[in-house]
């Protein structure tokens, strides 16, 4: 059997050794309680599984030059990230419980929290959580503890999907969430004070939003703590290589997608939530942390800390649920973010945003393609608008070849025109000449 | 060893993004730049290659050597799956695909794959439909209870109380407080089984459901198990399944089949895809048939000329747990795991676990004091013995003198109604060989703490770090080089 290493002798050998029976083993089992159906097909060969899945693999179509983004993102992934995260030290490892045997996994994710704190200018991260949209339920729950509030504020040019998850998962809960309306591009500032007061934990928004616009939230940051409520920042890890920090902006609780630092696509994850605080936040913070401290002589140590906040300790009275994370995917950022260093990132963050405002000007060449948002800033998204539905524009660029921009009526009511195209550092002058001679035959 | 940040020399470079093609068409403006670099190392590739190889040379995994670690299964995850991970097709796939017109059409090899997998998980389970999105155990446990919370909504119900056996993970409370319930403990009997005296005693009209893990902790199968999931139904409950045990019955016996509502899996332990270091994994929740209205969108649906679909209108749906499918490179590992082993490997599995568990259980017996000395499934719970106690030694003695021979030590401390417990558990993919020194290994040592209890407090002695000073590290708070 596949994995299984007992030959029919050792198994009979050891049954024995311990007056057992393979029957015995599972006698504590009522007989009625035991399968009666067990359909499953037979199990194949490795190098049948192999054959099987690349036929799979070859029925999705990755052949499409994508300037498609929405909150995940096709950049370019240098191999020795591969290499160093293949190592099966890591990778088969488990939760670094045992710190002596775990110093690897420790210390990375110590070095790894370090570099989300630099990235976003925030004073403490914790090792990860799932994505992007759990980590911003995360943090409005821990703004929700911090201040002893409920009434949330989120404006909706926050990710659609994050703001639909955050929903989901606080129907059975006390949770007072307001939706603000985006203002040309930026988050509804009339809206947001209007509705800001003394009950209120916290106001969530985005940078770059979900339109690619870039935003400074100072004011709403000030405007927050005048009533002692927070400021919860989401954004996008590698514009940070540029734009202004939310740490900067003098935000409280940072989260974001982590996928753009390293990880491929695959289909919606496995992903990585990322989150950074204030310091004086820390114990109201869920999830793992690493601290450094030392050995019996005195020699530099890591170990997981601040562990009377989790779960397995606190059971219900825990900061959150979480026990396994991302920890993979954090390594992953790390090594990313080591291999590009600071030049690298800033440099990539800054052809992002060269690429994309090439497309923009190539697109809004084009007679009938309308920018969305008139003098806005963007980062590496834009919404433009067309003559006609985008949703089937969309469509017939498929067939030449593109994953162009996504149709913005799925998630915002009178954008039936609108969509949002990405660039990333990966598409070339020339691909972004072709995607602009393809947008204006199908138009 | 030196932080990478302490390895930088300002001005060397590692990989950039090369020369552009493109002019600088628009500056931003300069209020909404940062106003200095991030602080990122500045280092070669070759570097930053050799401080993750030095790392890795610190850490431990399956792959090293034994891994016995309690209620974690941690066994063999097959190369072939990683490797089939990779595939382009898999890993360049934009999750958002989906979402264009006729857009599921450009995603049909992975759509069949969490179609399929669906259809084996509840085969496996005996439930009646699944989700993938829950991102790991503890999100299907959350998505667990969203969904009996709205199933109890769906009905009218006022129901505020969730019961979990005292020997529980601290998951199982947390993700039930979290969901917005009240948590009450069901202590223990003395046979390590939840008391169903005091079970009885808690049920009422205010009793939401139950979560349990079958087997549990200690490593132990309830017979009464349906007798529990009937009691809990008699109230118009709903019965929680936590699979992270589900090593020990695979291929066997069915939660479905014992009266269980809703299950989660852990598909990175009793499907072989790899911890991570802590993650990611996966968590995918199964329903009966009554509860799939409430199961999240969106689902994969067959249509009938054979092409799969995302169906999103589902109005009692409790809604997105994930911004997608979950993590689909962990589901489709655990798919080509299932794939390999097939319905005879399945049942293999948890022959050899429990057998392999059983073996080390009867080998240690004489040697140390057994939680419960009687038949036991995928997972063994022992206490120090009263000589060692009265020698000052604790099971975190004997867990770090097990590093100096080689092995990674079991769990400790869990669970905490066990005293000094050590819990563990030794999977199928482990040969005899391996258990056999362990086992030699662990009686060594039991032998060490009457003799020289003083060698086994000063371990490990062969790791790159002694014991490290915790109480210091939580104290003088250190979580970041800035």
């Amino acid at each position: 059997m596949p994995f299984i290493p007992h030959t029919e002798q050792q198994q009979r050998q050891m049954l024995a050794e311990i007056g057992l029976t393979m029957d015995g083993l599972f006698a504590d089992i009522p007989a009625d309680l035991k399968a009666q159906s067990f359909h499953l097909p037979a199990g194949l060969s490795e190098m049948e599984v192999r054959n099987r899945l690349a036929e799979l693999a070859g029925k999705n179509s990755v052949d499409l030059t994508l300037f498609l983004g929405g909150g995940f993102y096709d950049h370019f992934i240098p191999s020795a990230v591969y290499s160093i995260i293949s190592r099966s030290e890591f990778y088969t490892a488990y939760t670094p419980y045992q710190p002596e045997l775990s110093q690897g996994t420790l210390q990375a994710i110590y070095e790894y929290q370090s570099s989300i704190c630099r990235l976003t200018d925030m004073e403490v991260s914790n090792a990860s959580l799932y994505d992007g949209g759990t980590a911003m339920y995360e943090a409005m729950m821990m703004a929700m503890r911090i201040t002893g509030r409920n009434k949330v504020i989120i404006d909706d040019s926050v990710h659609p999907i994050y703001r639909v998850m955050i929903h989901s998962h606080t129907q059975n809960l006390p949770v007072d969430l307001n939706e603000t309306h985006c203002t040309n591009g930026l988050a509804n500032r009339a809206e947001i004070l209007d509705r800001l007061d003394d009950q209120t934990a916290a106001i969530i928004v985005q940078n770059p939003n979900f339109f690619g616009c870039i935003d400074d939230f100072t004011d709403l940051a000030k405007a927050a703590h005048e009533k002692g409520a927070l400021l919860l920042v989401s954004c996008y890890p590698i514009s940070l290589g540029i734009l202004k920090t939310p740490g900067a902006m003098g935000a409280d609780i940072v989260t974001g997608e982590g996928q753009s630092l390293g990880m491929p696509m695959s289909f919606g994850g496995p992903y990585l939530g990322f989150m950074a605080a204030r310091k004086e936040h820390v114990r109201k913070m869920p999830g793992r942390v690493v601290g450094e401290t030392t050995d019996r002589e005195g020699r530099r140590a890591f170990v997981l800390t601040l562990q009377a906040r989790e779960q397995h300790i606190r059971r219900d009275k825990a900061t959150s649920n979480i026990c396994s994370n991302e920890a993979l995917c954090a390594l992953t950022a790390l090594v990313y973010l080591a291999l590009l260093g600071k030049e690298g990132l800033k440099e990539t963050a800054q052809r992002c945003a060269d690429k994309a405002s090439y497309a923009y000007q190539r697109l809004t060449a084009i007679k009938g393609v309308e920018p969305h948002f008139k003098a806005r800033w963007f980062f590496n998204e834009f919404v433009l608008d067309l003559p006609c539905e985008a949703a089937d524009v969309i469509a017939r660029l498929i067939e030449k070849g593109f994953a162009t921009g996504f149709p913005l009526s799925r998630y915002y009511k009178g954008m039936e025109n609108s969509m949002l195209i990405c660039v990333t550092e990966k598409r070339t002058r020339q691909e972004i000449g072709m995607l602009a001679e393809a947008v204006e035959s199908v138009l | 060893m030196k932080l990478l940040f302490e390895k930088s020399v300002p001005g060397r470079r590692g990989v950039g993004p090369g020369p552009s093609d493109v002019p600088t068409t628009i500056h931003l403006n300069g209020d909404l730049l940062r106003d200095r670099c991030a602080a990122l190392p500045e280092l070669s590739e070759l570097d930053v290659v050799r401080h993750f190889t030095e790392l890795s040379r610190r850490n431990f995994g399956v792959d090293t050597n034994f891994y016995p670690l309690g209620s974690c299964t941690m066994k063999y995850n097959p190369k072939v799956a990683e490797r089939i991970a990779g595939y382009p097709g898999f890993a360049h796939l934009h999750p958002l695909l989906p979402q264009l017109r006729m857009g599921d059409m450009l995603a049909q090899g992975a759509l069949a794959i969490l179609y399929e997998m669906d259809l084996l998980l509840r085969e496996i389970t005996g439930m009646m439909g699944f989700t993938m999105q829950p991102m790991a155990g503890a999100h299907g446990e959350l998505t667990g209870m969203m969904i009996m919370a709205a199933y109890h909504r769906d009905k009218g119900s006022q129901k505020t109380v969730l019961l979990a056996p005292d020997s529980a993970h601290g998951t199982n409370p947390a993700s039930a407080a979290i969901a917005g319930y009240r948590v009450v403990s069901i202590p223990s009997g003395a046979d390590g089984l939840m008391d169903l005296a005091a079970l009885k005693r808690a049920i009422g009209d205010d009793v939401a459901g139950v979560m349990l893990t079958c087997p549990n902790t200690l490593g132990l199968f309830n017979p009464h198990i349906r007798e529990i999931c009937d009691l809990i139904h008699s109230v118009d409950g709903l019965a929680y399944y936590d699979g992270a045990n589900l090593n020990a019955i695979v291929g066997k016996a069915r939660p479905g089949d014992f009266g269980f509502d809703i299950v989660h899996l852990n598909l990175h332990k009793t499907f072989a895809t790899p911890h991570g270091g802590g993650g990611p994994g996966a968590g995918p929740v199964g329903v009966k048939e009554h509860l799939v209205p409430f199961l999240p969108v969106s689902i994969v649906v067959k249509r009938a000329d054979g092409t799969y679909a995302l169906e999103y209108n589902r109005p009692k749906s409790i809604g997105y747990v994930a911004p997608f499918y979950g993590n689909f490179g962990i589901v489709l590992r655990a798919y080509v795991y299932i794939l390999l082993l097939g319905k005879e490997g399945l049942a293999r599995v948890a022959e050899n676990a429990v057998l392999n568990a059983n073996y080390v259980r009867c080998k240690l017996k004489g040697h140390y004091a057994p939680a419960f000395d009687k038949l036991c499934k995928h997972e063994c719970v022992f206490s120090t013995t009263e000589e060692m106690a009265a020698n000052g030694v604790h099971a975190i003695d004997i867990a770090k003198a097990l590093i100096d021979r080689g092995f990674h030590p079991p769990t400790v401390y869990f669970p905490t109604i066990v005293k000094e417990a050590m819990m563990i558990e030794p999977t199928e993919t482990e040969s005899k060989e391996t258990l056999d020194a362990f086992i030699a290994a662990m009686i060594e040592i039991a032998e060490l703490a009457q003799k020289d209890p003083e060698q086994l407090k000063a371990a490990p002695v062969t790791t790159p770090v002694s014991r490290p000073n915790e109480t210091a590290a939580a104290k003088n708070l250190n979580i970041a080089s800035l």
